[in-house]
């Protein structure tokens, strides 16, 4: 006879920061990994270089462009250990994706481009359409992520709870 | 370096440090396979040892050393190899572990001493092997250094064996894969390395806009492209191996109770 596997709310209570964390690091560094493979390379929008850069901006780019790769393998990490410790909470993991997702965009849309001016996301158009798209898109999945959280508590809340299986 | 009688004298030089790199390894595995207690070498490392040890020579001898010289595409793919993948490879060989397991115990401990002393743990620590490493590449570049490299036999010579050292440095110190005098945390390592990384990428893009001396422009951008996602792809691996290893150790403390619920 098969039945469901219990949900184990105390070890995804107790690792919920760490759920939050895995999502938010791997949003950051999957919106990293597509703005480089699909605006830079497939698309070539903006280039490996643009003439504007002033030395801040090369440094803000590149400590950015080394922490996305440690941020996505290091996160995908952390899903396995959650995993293996029955604590993986996909709402509150789906919640920090994209709130790590939108926030790094945001970042990108407004300092990035506007503030240091390292790159625009395209050249010789009118670029406030871009902007809105790529700013507005941005503010939306961190709203959506902030709600998916307060869901997440909302069924945490006067759940049943079951033993933890891994100490 | 155009001079054929060097051409000569660094394929003579760094082809038998690579040989006999790989025949001392290989005689290693031979004794240590001997001992009934102790467990097969694993065939992996063996491979991953030769393949290093073939892979950084490449870039010092035959048709990549030679068109290295002449262009600085080339150039950088042969960093790549030398300064980054072949040290990688080599370190996945465990050395030192294959090192302490066949020599005789009053030499053994005597390379564990050191091992634990005062000049290897300084070399070995993530921030001067990531000063080494990437600094140097900073001073190679962006100085007279490189051009200089090229009409100074001793100068190339010890250039490459740096850029080699450092790397290897760098690596073993991110990935404790041999017995080390100690091991930083996992967050501390995260860092230096994620600077490390960022300081190579940084030197990348800036190599694009501001070529070194002598070095036309096409090239230069071509190069300073392929270090940049060339290095990412290393980095990437070392970073997965380094995650991995925080994961197994992780593990490790991990106490698994028996699930009284049937599923």
């Amino acid at each position: 006879m098969q039945r469901k596997p219990v949900t184990n709310w105390a070890n995804r209570k107790k690792f919920q920061t760490k759920n939050l964390w895995a999502g938010i690091l791997f949003g950051l560094g999957f919106v990293a990994f597509v703005d480089e493979t699909v605006f830079h390379q497939l698309l070539h929008w903006h280039k490996f270089y643009d003439k504007s850069t002033v030395a801040l901006g090369l440094v803000s780019d590149g400590l950015f462009h080394a922490f996305s790769w440690f941020a996505t393998v290091g996160a995908l990490y952390l899903v396995a250990d959650l995993r293996r410790r029955d604590a993986l909470w996909h709402k509150v993991f789906w919640g920090g994706k994209l709130i790590g997702g939108g926030a790094f965009q945001l970042y990108d849309g407004t300092i990035q481009h506007k503030v240091m001016r390292i790159h625009q996301i395209r050249y010789d158009v009118d670029l406030v359409p871009y902007d809105v798209v790529w700013n507005g898109s941005a503010v939306v999945m961190i709203a959506a992520g902030l709600l998916l959280l307060r869901s997440a508590n909302q069924d945490a809340r006067g759940t049943k709870q079951v033993e933890p299986r891994v100490a | 370096m155009s001079h054929e009688s060097d051409v000569v004298v660094t394929d003579w030089l760094f082809g038998m440090l690579a040989f006999a790199a790989i025949a001392l390894y290989l005689y290693g595995v031979y004794r240590s396979d001997r001992e009934k207690h102790l467990r097969r070498w694993p065939r992996l490392r063996i491979v991953f040892w030769i393949s290093g040890a073939i892979i950084s020579a490449s870039a010092l001898i035959g048709p990549l050393a030679v068109l290295s010289h002449a262009y600085f595409t080339w150039h950088m793919a042969g960093h790549l190899f030398l300064g980054m993948l072949g040290p990688l490879l080599l370190a996945l060989g465990a050395p030192v572990t294959l090192l302490l397991r066949t020599l005789p115990v009053q030499q053994a401990r005597r390379v564990s001493r050191f091992l634990r002393g005062r000049f290897a743990r300084f070399y070995i620590h993530p921030v001067t092997a990531a000063v080494l490493n990437i600094g140097g590449l900073w001073l190679l570049y962006t100085t007279d250094l490189f051009a200089m490299m090229h009409d100074h036999l001793w100068l190339y010579i010890l250039v490459h064996i740096h850029v080699f050292t450092a790397g290897y440095l760098f690596t073993v110190s991110m990935l404790s894969i041999d017995p080390v005098s100690r091991r930083f945390s996992y967050p501390f390592r995260t860092v230096v390395f994620v600077l490390a990384l960022a300081g190579h990428g940084i030197l990348s893009k800036f190599l694009y806009a501001y070529p070194p001396h002598g070095v036309p422009v096409e090239e230069a951008r071509a190069g300073a492209m392929l270090m940049y996602y060339g290095g990412d792809a290393v980095d990437l691996i070392i970073i997965a191996l380094l995650f991995r290893s925080w994961y197994r150790s992780a593990g490790t403390r991990l106490t698994i109770v028996p699930n009284a619920t049937p599923l």
